[in-house]
């Protein structure tokens, strides 16, 4: 710690740091621009000049960048001096030379930190009166508008783009005052995390273009606290909701999972929420009289048919199949409403097999599941078949950084301070901590990573259990390859060389051996480590989708699976089955769901969207979307986090739970999110820390409600006077700490509870520094979920394993974070980046195939045979066969092994699966035969 | 002994010295004995207690700047020495002249140089346009590697250099030692943070060291001849001679290597000739474009890096550029603002947007719309551009000639405002 003083008044701060940052850790204004609290200082905007005095006896002082400035004990500052405060008045003066000052119409506007510095800088009046220099601007896809004419030049864009996430494609262009940031041609932007450029930009030159489409100011957007649903990192946003629809997503900050940053399926993935294939009204099936034949029809029924229907059907022996991207509230309601023995985890049971092996390491004690942040700072990272980027991407922005700790301890021995960006990255250069990434094929990680094996799942698991043997020789492999021992040498060495390793992986494979053999190395390495227990060796697992792990822990007092729920339909051994916002097509092989459908049992599904499954539902009930129901989502670390119903969607629509609680159907809503979860809080004593969540919710009063709504939330007596002039009702909201208002207590009270950060003079999401206990510290009295995992016993032994056969052609299945997850899907901007189905092969195989680059090949599974367009890669495993599954084809028809063929070439397929592929970023793609 | 060590065997009618021509004029004989004799830290000290600072601009003690390169157990193996030959400062052609006149002796101290500080390996980084230069430069560096005085372990002396001539795409930025070093790298030429600096942080994060064309070319001289005489060449405060240039209207522009603290009047009316016929002097840059306008009254201080900062100016490069009776010192001064703002790299922003607005004040004078609220905001600028406020020494070296014009040729500005543009013939 150090003391200092600033206009006089003293304060104590952290010595390690920047004078800016801890100017703002301490509450003070001081205007910036180029500084990012996560990123670090380059000083190039000049913004937060301030005066230096070497004693108290020096009155001059000497003007120096506060964020360029590293704190001194003793030292003596000033942010009102004359001088300083003059500077500074210069600097956004000539910033603003060329700025169009065009806010009324742009999307910025409200929430620009432009706006904010430019009045808390005190500049008023325009005295340069010479033509301003305009630029071209660029279309970056779907998601990315770009009006450079706004720009600033703080350099932010390219730093975040490409010094932090590892992007190529947009860079600074030209020089003086034409700098330029953009592309060296049109085109989307390739980078998975181009979204937080809308964040990262002061001003209003890259904003988001799926909110232009139905724009509405930040002040006019009603918020809550909510999780990302898109995959099971837990990611915490806030989305924005406005005349009944759902606008955009913002980041929230969580200080140990997604800090600033959010990926591209999580902020434009919101989309789907407004699709035109919204379930919207309860839909039965009934049968109508169509001339002399009796044909089924659906026909809606009102929110009180549809209950009693439900409870009609629902009353017997009633199997629930509950479902990951649901809330734990409602998969509990569920569950409660059927029998712990009736309710199934709506996953498929390898799935279900790999993520409960997961679990089992979780509550190992001597291994840790490290959180995001921790991620972060882990100094050896082994990736372990997860192709992260795709299907947990904050986790891969995390361990992209992780790299970095290197550079951070050379910085320090040369006492370079961590904070100056520029000055570590270029005393650095290319030295990295180790990031080894074992993959069946190229990652958008390789360009950071130390080592990568390219190998299918078993040879994988050869490699993780060689390492092992490496770290303890009492350690017996099942399957020896000599051919592996150096590389595994090398990887123990590194695991066993850092102070903080960290083994990655996931259940995407659906890989039993898979996670053992992580789980065995963890305890091998953490055995060579002498059971350093402070520094428990981190391992993870991505987990799919946002409840995941909470489905599997509910499910886990049972023995049941999927292909259990699914037998019992197929055998009539159910009167009716409730299906929980799931499209079992996705979970299971077509047939087998198929054969679970024909026998007929009374099907009831509660969705938000329309699919291929709910099509089959004789009671097909709408369900409330993630944004617009409380609930709970238990990410991969196991840890229980509160979302809040954004808005109320329209009647009859409502949360699964509510349709799933058993009480008089003409009086629902029957229960509260709140009471569920407390009830089973109650009941559950491995869940009893689901409470601690509660008193956030319960704890306030009715006339002490947080507002959802900023205090300048405007219109809401105009809002609906197309209809009526009358102030409507506001909707209620008995249980929730939060009012669909803009009255209430302030924000500040409960951090847990905030949305959109606001501030006095702090307009844009950089007010979050306002919530903060330090800058990137913990949010104040905010609450960060609890851990449902707690450590059990001690695995006495390793844990055995089968080396998974494969064929001569192993086939592994592609995720893609634009497509692979369901939701997420059916947001249009994320259409514009998916691809139908597609293989990958390497070059080797297409050779022998004679198939050229995007050409197609006949893929046979069984009895099912289908033509796929080829993308030849570099990067894959040997003997390997990569399958992205879209649409009609789904893996588990695969699950028997593949075989491929030629097929002719067709010229018009050729250009269309070229064009195809063009969405996607393949760093690898072959390029010998492209061109024929 | 020559008394103009670094011009001795240049004679501009010729092809310069090769390598052969060169070692018979006494070339690579000292830098030999001093890599048989004499230890890194022994050249480091004779060079430190030799005097020479910087001839790049910014004169800063030549043997100081190597103390800071890390040396020792812990010290990164890998050192690098870069030779900034990128000269762009407007009225600058002194480094030009050393290394079309005389090639070799840039190789001869270049090794002197690597030696004291361990590096192996050096690069020129040369300005693009000097074309003549760049041929000169790897013919010499070709002959020396074949006679090894360049390769693995020259001349058994077990240390080892490779030069490795760099052209550069053209920026005056990179003339800025980080911005150049950047530039190395394949990266935008910006300026780096200091601190950290090169010699702890340079060129690939390695320590490095980065010295002008005519700061390299004292060195052999000084290992051959000893600090006595070296600093013996020098008539006043600092040690050695300067390569001093004169442009502008006068007899016989040139450059010559002068001791240091040779009165600027000789340099002007004996070396120069004197202003052409019908001109009289106005005012003159004493170091290149980046430094205070002097006047008339100054020209009988002499040619030293104190002398010179106490009228208010700097000494630089040592290259007058000289103002007329008969020209526009507006005109002159826009010019230079015009160029200035176009060479800002856009990294900081006083640089990059207050210069071009003072640019833009300079058109409107010459178009006659100027105001005198204009005086007001280019005065204001001298501050705002200031040493201290920028990111680089680039902004405040252009309010260097902007400042001092304003104050010496008021009545030029303001006759430029409500006459309908510049009053001058053009």
């Amino acid at each position: 710690m150090a003391k200092i003083s600033v206009d006089g008044i003293k304060y104590e701060v952290n010595a390690a740091n920047n004078l800016l940052q801890e100017c703002l850790s301490q509450g003070l204004d001081l205007p910036y621009f180029c500084w990012h609290p996560c990123m670090g200082s380059v000083g190039a905007c000049r913004q937060c000049a301030v005066k230096q005095y070497r004693n108290a006896e020096d009155t001059t002082g000497t003007l120096v960048m506060a964020c360029m400035t590293p704190v001194t004990d003793g030292g003596l500052y000033s942010i009102q001096d004359s001088q300083a405060v003059d500077f500074r008045s210069h600097v956004i003066e000539s910033l603003m030379i060329s700025h169009p000052h065009d806010c009324p119409v742009c999307e910025e506007g409200g929430e620009c930190h432009l706006q904010d510095m430019t009045q808390m800088s005190g500049h008023n009046y325009r005295r340069y009166d010479f033509q301003k220099v305009t630029h071209r601007n660029q279309d970056l896809g779907p998601f990315i508008n770009h009006e450079m004419n706004r720009c600033i030049a703080c350099y932010r864009c390219v730093r975040f783009y490409g010094d932090y996430a590892g992007g190529t494609d947009l860079v600074a262009l030209a020089s003086h005052h034409h700098v330029y940031f953009g592309r060296h041609e049109e085109g989307t932007l390739e980078s998975e995390f181009s979204g937080n450029l809308v964040e990262v930009c002061p001003t209003g030159v890259f904003t988001d273009k799926t909110f232009s489409a139905h724009y509405s100011r930040k002040w006019d957007l009603q918020t809550a606290p909510s999780i990302c649903t898109g995959c099971g990192a837990g990611c915490n946003t806030t989305p924005g909701e406005r005349y009944g629809s759902l606008r955009r997503v913002v980041n929230r900050y969580h200080h140990d999972l997604n800090g600033y940053f959010l990926c591209d399926r999580g902020r434009f993935g919101y989309d789907a929420n407004n699709s035109a294939e919204r379930v919207k009204e309860a839909l039965f099936v009934q049968a109508q009289i169509n001339g002399n034949a009796e044909v089924p029809a659906r026909k809606p029924l009102s929110a009180t048919e549809a209950a009693r229907q439900f409870n009609a059907m629902a009353g017997g022996d009633v199997i629930g199949i509950g479902s990951p991207r649901a809330s734990l509230e409602s998969n509990i309601a569920l569950q409660q409403r059927v029998g712990a023995e009736n309710f199934y985890p709506g996953i498929n049971d390898d799935e279900l097999a790999s993520a409960r092996e997961v679990l089992a390491l979780m509550r190992e004690p001597g291994l840790h599941c490290p959180d995001i942040r921790s991620l972060e700072q882990s100094d050896c990272v082994l990736v372990v078949n997860e192709d992260l980027t795709n299907t947990a991407a904050r986790m891969a922005l995390a361990l992209r950084q992780a790299t970095r700790n290197a550079a951070t301890t050379m910085a320090a021995a040369a006492r370079i301070p961590a904070w100056q960006d520029a000055a570590v990255r270029e005393l650095a250069q290319h030295e990295r901590s180790p990031l080894i990434i074992l993959s069946p094929q190229g990652t958008r990680l390789d360009d950071v990573a130390s080592d990568t094996f390219l190998g299918s799942v078993a040879r994988q698991v050869q490699l993780l259990e060689a390492i092992a043997h490496c770290l303890d020789p009492e350690y017996s492999v099942s399957s020896r390859d000599p051919s592996l021992t150096s590389r595994a040498k090398a990887i123990a060495q590194a695991l066993s060389a850092a102070r903080r390793p960290c083994i990655v992986s996931g259940i995407s494979a659906q890989s039993t051996a898979l996670v053992r053999a992580s789980g065995n190395l963890a305890r091998a390495l953490q055995k060579a480590r002498k059971g350093d227990a402070d520094a428990p060796v981190g391992l993870c697992f991505a987990m799919p989708e946002a409840n995941t792990l909470g489905l599997v822990l509910l499910a886990e007092s049972t023995g049941n699976t999927l292909s259990g729920a699914l037998q019992r339909l197929a055998q009539k051994r159910a009167d009716a089955a409730v299906v929980l916002e799931n499209d079992l097509f996705r979970r299971a092989a077509t047939a087998e769901v198929a054969q679970a459908l024909a026998g007929h049992t009374p099907l009831i599904v509660i969705d938000h969207l329309h699919n291929a499954f709910n099509a089959r539902a004789r009671l097909l009930l709408p369900a409330a979307s993630p944004s617009e129901s409380n609930g709970t989502w238990v990410n991969y670390e196991g840890r229980a986090q509160s979302a809040y119903r954004v808005f109320a969607p329209a009647e009859p629509v409502r949360a699964a739970y509510e349709w799933l609680t058993p009480a008089d159907p003409v009086l629902l809503p029957s229960i509260s999110s709140e009471e569920i979860l407390a009830q089973f809080a109650d009941a559950h004593s491995a869940f009893a820390v689901l409470k601690d969540l509660l008193p956030h919710r319960l704890g306030l009063s009715a006339v002490m409600k947080s507002p959802r709504q900023l205090p300048r939330y405007s219109g809401r007596t105009a809002m609906q006077a197309n209809s009526h002039v009358h102030e409507y009702r506001q909707t209620q909201d008995p249980q929730s700490p939060l009012s669909f208002s803009m009255e209430g207590v302030p924000l500040q009270k409960d951090a847990s509870l905030l949305s959109a950060a606001w501030a006095p003079g702090w307009n844009s999401n950089q007010a979050i520094s306002k919530f903060q206990d330090e800058i990137n510290g913990e949010l104040r009295q905010g609450c960060k979920g609890v851990h449902l995992l707690q450590s059990g016993q001690a695995q006495a032994s390793y844990a055995p394993i089968v080396l998974p056969s494969e064929g001569d052609l192993a086939p592994y299945f592609i995720e893609h974070l634009f497509g692979s997850e369901e939701i997420s899907a059916k947001a249009v901007a994320i259409q514009a980046r998916t691809v139908g189905p597609y293989a990958c092969i390497g070059e080797a195989l297409a050779q022998t195939l004679g198939v050229a680059q995007h050409g197609r090949i006949l893929l046979k599974a069984g009895e099912r045979q289908v033509q796929l367009p080829v993308l030849i890669r570099q990067r894959i495993a040997p003997g390997s066969i990569g399958i992205y599954c879209a649409g009609e084809l789904d893996r588990y028809s695969l699950a028997g092994g593949v075989t491929v063929e030629a097929v002719p070439e067709a010229p018009d397929l050729l250009l269309r699966s070229r064009e195809m592929f063009r969405h996607l970023v393949i760093s690898d793609s072959w390029q010998g035969r492209d061109e024929s | 002994m020559s008394d103009r060590p670094l011009t001795r065997n240049i004679d501009m009618r010729r092809e310069p010295f090769n390598l052969q021509q060169y070692r018979q004029a006494e070339g690579y004989g000292a830098v030999l004995r001093m890599l048989r004799e004499q230890a890194p830290a022994d050249v480091l000290e004779t060079v430190k207690n030799s005097g020479l600072k910087g001839r790049g601009g910014a004169g800063f003690p030549t043997g100081l700047k190597w103390s800071f390169v890390p040396t020792g157990e812990g010290a990164p193996k890998t050192k690098y020495l870069v030779v900034n030959a990128d000269e762009m400062e407007p009225g600058t052609f002194k480094d030009r002249l050393l290394m079309e006149g005389d090639p070799h002796l840039l190789i001869e101290g270049m090794i002197i140089a690597a030696y004291t500080i361990q590096a192996s390996t050096a690069y020129i980084f040369l300005r693009g346009e000097y074309l003549r230069a760049e041929k000169l430069l790897r013919q010499a560096i070709a002959e020396a590697r074949e006679a090894g005085l360049l390769g693995p372990n020259i001349q058994g002396s077990g240390f080892s250099l490779e030069i490795i001539l760099h052209t550069s795409a053209g920026r005056y930025i990179c003339g800025e030692e980080t911005a150049l070093l950047n530039a190395l790298e394949g990266k935008r030429a910006n300026p780096r943070a200091k601190p950290p600096f090169p010699q702890v942080s340079g060129l690939w994060g390695k320590p490095t060291i980065v010295n002008n064309v005519e700061t390299i070319c004292n060195l052999p001289g000084i290992v051959r001849y000893g600090i006595d005489w070296y600093k013996k060449l020098g008539k006043g405060a600092d040690a050695g001679t300067k390569l001093c240039g004169v442009s502008g209207r006068v007899k016989n522009p040139g450059c010559w290597e002068l001791p240091l603290g040779t009165p600027i009047r000789e340099l002007l009316e004996e070396r120069a000739g004197g202003m052409s016929d019908g001109y009289a002097l106005r005012a003159f840059l004493p170091g290149g474009g980046s430094t205070d306008f002097l006047l008339p009254e100054h020209l009988d201080l002499t040619l030293d890096y104190d002398v010179i900062g106490k009228a208010g100016s700097r000494l630089a490069t040592g290259t007058m550029i000289i103002l007329d009776d008969q020209t526009c010192p507006v005109g002159m001064v826009g010019n230079l603002m015009r160029f200035f703002s176009h060479e800002s790299c856009g990294w900081c922003t006083p640089c990059r947007d207050g210069l071009p607005w003072v640019d833009a004040i300079f058109q409107r004078l010459e178009r006659g719309e100027g105001r005198h609220e204009d005086l007001d905001i280019l005065t204001e600028h001298l501050t705002y551009l200031g040493p201290g406020r920028t990111f680089c020494a680039l902004a405040p070296g252009a309010m260097a000639p902007l400042g001092s014009a304003l104050k010496h040729f008021r009545e030029d500005f303001e006759a430029h405002i409500g006459s309908g543009g510049c009053p001058w013939p053009k």
